[in-house]
């Protein structure tokens, strides 16, 4: 028999804030955290509109220990994210570890916490790299190599390199919270969050460790990361729309995504440890399953891939389609993403598929990339906990047959939920997520 | 354990800056012979390291069946194409009757490589010197005169096994992980994790990945970690030698084709070798130094061993060590060197010095994310021939380092279990238990 795996832990962070109370709050009220964008001026490009942290909202020196202070000079906005996440889980689970101040947490041992990380490509900083080019000028106005070889380089701080590789995150997260379990991180787009909690799951399924920080963080708020997504013809064209117009998930005037910066971390636990502490669980992981769609070319999905991912997670949790109570769709607000999930839900739900209740993130947060299917499940989790749905919101004409008009919050009677991601790239997950009594 | 599923090696391929075939490479190792030389992709003549292990007259496109399917593929995209190709047609699985959601990828892959010439033009024409920043609206402007968006996306990480799975049909779970210098290793053993559990009979694994670009060599020489034995190039990777003064940058790819036992028996496929074990720590102690006693690496190698139902301390019947052949991280710098054997010694106690141990970085040089692919790649031929390739230029041994390095020449030896170890910058170690089967 399998050992079985719970989340007791949620550390989201978004434009909505720190935190889980901070995101179902927002969404109880259906305030999105979409704004004009202020990290860079996107006038070049049009979509002006992001979820960005209000700067006075998260501080990463205030979340490490004061030993650790000086390293986040090394740390770029996507290893911000990471380290405020997972001391926010960690509290969250009840947990104690060297990295958060919170002595009534159950002590886990360093060697069974592991941790899986979803990241991006992180993009150097421009300004920083620009800066050094322009000391290595040649006649012609462009870098000559042999200067920057020379002295040039010699303006990039010895440790450069390792601000943006993408195990930084996982590197720093497991020094703060001693974590010297299996560490991984996963580099696939918008599914890093769920593959990082299917490798979270198997590793404890197979007893490398008793839990893991889990989940992903990315922010491609900068002109590069910004531009390559602009490229592949993801982003809506929002110039003559509010901020709360963009993202119009399922609907037949959908224009494209918006971009985020977030995701999270969560606390996922074998239900053994999780007792034997007496901690609290949000949900049951009861079935996870992942998908490749081989045809993707930079944008687009597959619907026979997501159904297959969303049948084989059921398999795995050994449940019917009719023991869902809601999905949590991607819904990024691109047509032909969302045309492939819309397609798969009703290929596996049938008749039913009408009256699942889709429980939509994107509008509130944007797209957070590798981030963005931990702050799915981190609100399914509360979904579950809570039996109720936040609002949704959705400005489009939805006429796909699913539940991805706007409405209110309130009570739910959720058994089961499935989350899903479609990735750029093609990988498809889904987990199943069940009710703790 | 007794019931867990074996997991089996069918097909294995390289491209490597020794050669693109696994036969000729092979031959080469075994002769302890090198490539490294002066770098010719970009003008390197005044950095710090000029010289570097590249891959040559590589031609992907003849290792597809029809090359404008995949459009432009990145470097790291187009050395995995020809490695999955070696691996896929060596295991026969393309004439076999496969349901490919049943087929996965597990990839180390690093990420691509960023246009530089573009880059820094389009940088410095938004450069704003009095401001110290770019103009991202001019920045955005001029991208699109300079910086091709599609070019850049094939660049993410998620590439190489998107890639792959175009060309195989694969449908199964994909993963990409990075952990920078264990990510290949990791790769292979989370793979094996994923068969274990039953998500997929068959799994294409291993890593690719180049930093050979101005960026790449420009972040490792501001860290002092590569050789700048300028004057001597092939005898600059020098693993566990008194003079030793940092790794050697080489790039490339290995894959190989793993499978259930039960799948590969039921198709008659020829079986290089069983994976044993699999082991995976954090060091959680510094962003770039290893843990001085080399906690994390001695963990992960007793993990591995364990989960092999190997006893380090308790010799065969026959008298020989549990283990008969190591392949080292062996970077060629002095903390790994000295801290990797200091490893080996604390597991395997009085027998670690009856246990060849080599290091083909002293003739690849350093494959980054691929290394751990092609030295695990290497210990299949090892089992194969019962023939150890040399750990070349350990000329000087280092008095402190007393290992059996099979220093300049090969030796023939009774090998049926091999350990290779891979670990990471930021942490991560990875060791792959491998044996005949």
């Amino acid at each position: 028999m399998r050992r079985r795996t719970v989340i007791t832990g949620a550390g989201p962070i978004s434009a909505l804030g720190v935190g889980i109370d901070a995101h179902w709050d927002a969404m109880q009220s259906g305030q999105t955290g979409l704004g004009p964008m202020t990290s860079f001026d996107p006038g070049w490009y049009t979509c002006h509109v992001a979820g960005e942290l209000e700067a006075d909202s998260f501080k990463v020196r205030s979340v490490v220990p004061k030993s650790y202070r000086k390293a986040v000079k090394v740390m770029c906005r996507d290893v911000e994210l990471a380290v405020g996440a997972a001391a926010e889980a960690i509290v969250h689970s009840n947990l104690s570890t060297p990295g958060v101040d919170h002595e009534a947490g159950f002590p886990i041992t360093p060697e069974r916490l592991g941790c899986h990380i979803g990241a991006g490509l992180i993009a150097a900083d421009v300004n920083e790299l620009t800066s050094a080019f322009s000391s290595s000028l040649g006649e012609d106005g462009e870098v000559d190599l042999g200067t920057w070889g020379t002295t040039g380089m010699e303006n990039l701080t010895p440790l450069w390199l390792l601000k943006y590789l993408p195990n930084m995150l996982a590197c720093h997260v497991t020094i703060v919270h001693d974590c010297r379990g299996p560490s991984n991180t996963i580099t696939c787009a918008e599914s890093s969050s769920a593959l990082s909690l299917g490798e979270s799951m198997r590793v404890i399924e197979r007893g490398s460790a008793d839990a893991c920080l889990s989940g992903g963080a990315e922010s491609k708020l900068n002109p590069l990361n910004y531009y390559r997504q602009h490229s592949a013809g993801r982003l809506a064209d929002a110039r003559d729309l509010e901020p709360g117009d963009v993202v119009r998930p399922f609907a037949e005037n959908a224009l494209g995504t918006a971009l985020g910066e977030g995701g999270g971390l969560l606390v996922i636990e074998a239900l053994d440890h999780c007792t034997e502490r007496g901690g609290t669980p949000m949900a049951e992981v009861r079935g996870y399953a992942a998908t490749q769609s081989p045809t993707h070319d930079g944008l687009g999905a597959d619907a026979d891939d997501i159904a297959a991912a969303i049948t084989m997670a059921l398999r795995d949790a050994d449940l019917d389609p009719a023991d869902i109570d809601a999905v949590v769709p991607f819904g990024c607000g691109i047509p032909v993403v969302d045309r492939a999930e819309a397609e798969a839900i009703k290929r596996v739900f049938g008749d039913r598929a009408e009256e699942l209740e889709l429980v939509l993130t994107v509008p509130y947060t944007g797209n957070c990339n590798a981030g963005n299917g931990t702050i799915q499940i981190a609100v399914a989790c509360r979904c579950l906990q809570e039996q109720a749905l936040p609002a949704r919101l959705n400005t489009g004409s939805v006429e796909c047959g699913l539940k991805a008009e706007p409405r209110a919050a309130g009570p739910a009677s959720l058994r089961n939920m499935v989350v899903l991601s479609a990735s750029q790239g093609g990988q498809n997950t889904a987990v199943v997520l069940g009710r703790c009594e | 354990m007794s019931d867990r599923r074996r997991i089996v090696i069918t097909g294995a391929g390289w491209v490597t800056p020794m050669g693109h075939d696994l036969e000729s490479v092979w031959q080469r190792l075994l002769a302890g012979e090198t490539d490294v030389a002066p770098i010719d992709r970009f003008d390197a003549s005044t950095f710090p390291t000029t010289f570097a292990s590249q891959v040559r007259g590589y031609d992907w496109t003849g290792f597809v069946e029809n090359p404008t399917m995949h459009g432009r593929p990145g470097m790291h995209t187009q050395f995995a194409l020809g490695a999955a190709r070696q691996a896929w047609d060596a295991s026969g699985l393309g004439d076999s009757d496969l349901d490919r959601h049943r087929v996965g990828i597990y990839l180390g892959a690093g990420e691509g490589v960023l246009d530089f010439t573009s880059y820094q033009r389009t940088s410095l024409k938004a450069w704003n010197a009095d401001a110290g920043q770019v103009n991202t609206v001019q920045w955005g402007d001029a991208a699109s005169r300079h910086l091709d968006g599609i070019g850049e996306i094939e660049q993410e990480p998620n590439m190489p096994a998107s890639h792959i799975s175009r060309e195989f049909g694969i449908r199964g779970p994909v993963y990409n992980c990075l952990t920078a210098c264990a990510a290949s290793t990791q790769a292979i053993g989370e793979a094996a994790s994923i068969l274990q559990r039953g998500d997929a009979d068959v799994m294409v694994s291993g890593g690719t990945h180049t930093m050979l670009h101005v960026l790449g060599i420009t972040g490792f020489n501001r860290l002092t970690a590569m050789s700048t034995r300028n004057d001597s190039p092939q005898t600059a990777s020098r693993p566990f030698s008194r003079s030793r003064d940092g790794f050697v940058m080489g790039e490339g790819s290995g894959i190989i084709v793993m499978e259930t036992l039960e799948h590969a028996e039921a198709r008659g496929a020829n079986i290089l070798a069983e994976l044993c074990g699999f082991g995976s720590t954090a060091d959680a102690y510094r962003i770039t130094d290893m843990h001085p006693e080399g906690r994390g690496p001695g963990d992960a190698i007793r993990q591995a061993l364990a989960n092999a139902g190997i006893d380090p301390s308790q010799r065969l019947d026959d008298g020989r060590p549990p283990v008969h052949y190591i392949s080292a991280h062996g970077t060629s710098t002095s903390e790994n060197d000295s801290i990797e054997t200091k490893a080996v010694k604390r597991v395997f106690g009085d027998l670690a010095g009856e246990i060849p141990m080599t290091s083909i970085k002293s003739m690849m040089g350093h494959l980054i994310c691929a290394a751990g692919a092609v030295e695990f790649i290497t210990c299949l031929m090892i089992l194969r021939d019962q023939m150890i390739p040399p750990t070349i230029n350990l000329d000087e041994p280092d008095p402190e380092l007393d290992l059996d390095y099979v220093p300049n020449v090969k030796r023939e030896a009774a090998v049926d279990t091999c350990l290779s170890n891979s670990f990471g910058f930021g942490g991560q170690n990875d060791t792959l238990v491998v044996s005949r089967f």
